[in-house]
């Protein structure tokens, strides 16, 4: 090392670590506020009613707290793996300031009503241009760190965070083409049935490649460094990704069964859905199974019970989503809670819990500490999460599985059995269920910032790490 | 309904022939040439923070120790 050393730029992983923590308790909040909504009705008023706020917490929770999750998480293992400082710390400083201005934007925006109404695409034109323009900025960063290597190899999780950068600009760009009419009012490019399905071919793979591939890239990274031990196998971790790449683009029409999209597009949905579940449970293996041999681990280390649940909770929900794209299985879950439920094991289960750990792991080492200000709490917020997804979960299990059992009863003469408000009253104590889950799992939150404020009290911002010699050079 | 799967399922083919390319790139690059090593590599990289302070005020020591040099 004769050369000055450089330093790694952990300012940026910093600034979202710390603000994946703050938009997951918005998000969290929002969402526990929608679901008293469900249960108490009246609490819905003006801006603030359930149609404005919903739409705020899928994109809070989703893009804020599972963007900032991404961005710090990326930053920091592109950086660690290929031995080099991020690419440009401008660039890479723009895409901080420019990320929280999209979510300050929807913030504003959605509860007054300014929306393209597509699911998870919902901010408007001139804001959809800014995300592009900070995406552009992030995958030349990401690239661009990649490019600039001193190793030849470039580890798995970059392949999965590369692959996930790339597929969401595509998805962006394609599904939020409009014709704007005025600064707060634009027009789909797409019309009808064809809106729909560039809709959901977005809306999946938002989910495959957002909430899936670059949380896997995480995965492949935090799991192995917290339990001190390499992936169970490197090879079946590549193999994971081509196959994921491969097959997720075209699972979309599953969200169109028995709609006027053609049926072999729909039977071509279902296949491809079902096929996912082998390069699904193959990551979900070989996540797992790092820990072999090394279980005793997962006893007092609440990282790792972290990372592992949400491994589980992976599985679960990669096995129930190709069971729910079966068209017969759709027929009874379609447009009932079990979707909800459904969402929430991925997205509390298994994308928050690995964002969880994750930034657990990593925020000692951005401000110079041996280990969190308090062990035993990430061991209440374990808990307290846990408990919380599991009642969420399995009241929207009961209550969707009830709602389309109720929906679809006839009696002899083929009259409904029950009306559709009759399916509502039924609902209630499951609504109440699910938001005391909810209520549980923002707690866990708030514990973790509480943590987190005492860790950064007590120590100091790192600016100084330094970039180590790939230990490659040396053998 | 077509006009939308004219859009789509190109895509989705020129997709696949993208990633095609970018696995034939790998492939030819030596990306798959050692399937054991870089699992262990990210693990010799020493990130972990500071080893614990002693009661009583220690200043923060470096955060990042030099790897351990053996050629």
């Amino acid at each position: 090392m004769s050369e000055t050393q450089s330093t790694y730029n952990y300012k940026v992983v910093r600034q979202f670590a710390v603000m994946t923590v703050i938009w997951g308790i918005v998000g969290m909040l929002v969402g526990v506020i929608i679901a008293a909504q469900m249960v108490w009705p009246e609490l819905n008023m003006g801006w603030l009613h359930f149609g404005r706020l919903r739409p705020l917490h899928t994109n809070a929770v989703i893009f804020a707290f599972g963007g900032c999750a991404l961005f710090a998480t990326s930053y920091y293992v592109v950086q660690r793996t290929c031995h080099t400082r991020i690419f440009s710390d401008g660039l890479a400083a723009f895409t901080f300031w420019g990320w929280q201005l999209v979510i300050v934007l929807a913030a504003i925006t959605l509860p007054l009503g300014i929306t393209q109404g597509k699911e998870y695409a919902e901010l408007e034109w001139p804001i959809d241009i800014l995300i592009t323009v900070v995406w552009v900025a992030y995958a030349i960063v990401f690239f661009g760190t990649i490019a600039k290597r001193k190793v030849t190899h470039i580890y798995v999780a970059n392949w999965f965070y590369g692959g996930y950068i790339l597929a969401v600009a595509l998805l962006h760009v394609v599904n939020s083409a409009a014709i704007p009419v005025s600064l707060t009012k634009s027009y789909s490019a797409y019309a009808g049935v064809q809106d729909a399905m560039v809709q959901w071919w977005y809306g999946h793979n938002a989910v495959g490649f957002f909430l899936t591939a670059g949380f896997l890239g995480m995965m492949y990274y935090f799991v192995p460094k917290q339990a001190g031990r390499p992936v169970y196998s490197y090879r079946l971790s590549v193999v994971h990704f081509w196959a994921l790449i491969f097959t997720y683009m075209w699972a979309g029409p599953h969200h169109l069964h028995y709609t006027a999209l053609p049926d072999w597009t729909q039977s071509v949905g279902m296949l491809f859905s079902l096929i996912l579940l082998a390069p699904s449970w193959g990551g979900m293996i070989n996540g797992v199974m790092t820990l072999s041999g090394a279980w005793h681990k997962l006893r007092d280390d609440p990282i790792l019970k972290f990372l592992i649940t949400s491994l589980s909770f992976y599985g679960m929900s990669t096995f129930e989503g190709p069971m729910m794209a079966i068209k017969t299985v759709n027929a009874l879950s379609h447009y009932t809670d079990w979707t909800i439920g459904h969402v929430h094991s991925g997205a509390l289960g298994w994308v928050a819990m690995i964002s969880i750990g994750s930034i657990y792991y990593l925020l000692p080492r951005l401000f110079a500490k041996p280990e969190m200000f308090s062990v035993k709490l990430i061991t209440v917020h374990f808990w307290v999460a846990t408990i919380g997804v599991v009642l969420y979960i399995a009241s929207m299990w009961i209550a969707g599985v009830m709602q389309g059992l109720m929906w679809r009863a006839v009696n002899a003469d083929g009259t409904l059995t029950y009306s559709f408000v009759e399916s509502v009253k039924a609902s209630y104590p499951f609504w109440a269920i699910r938001f005391l889950g909810g209520c549980l799992f923002l707690s866990g939150m708030l514990i973790m910032a509480y943590n987190m404020v005492k860790t950064i009290a007590g120590g100091r911002a790192v600016d100084d790490a330094l970039v180590l010699q790939p230990a490659a050079n040396h053998a | 309904m077509m006009e939308t799967l004219y859009l789509l399922i190109p895509i989705s083919v020129v997709l696949v022939f993208l990633i095609g390319i970018a696995f034939w790139w790998s492939l030819r690059n030596g990306q798959f040439d050692d399937l054991e090593g870089p699992a262990y590599r990210i693990l010799m990289d020493d990130d972990s923070p500071p080893p614990k302070a002693v009661a009583g005020e220690v200043p923060p020591a470096p955060t990042v120790r030099p790897f351990q040099d053996h050629c």
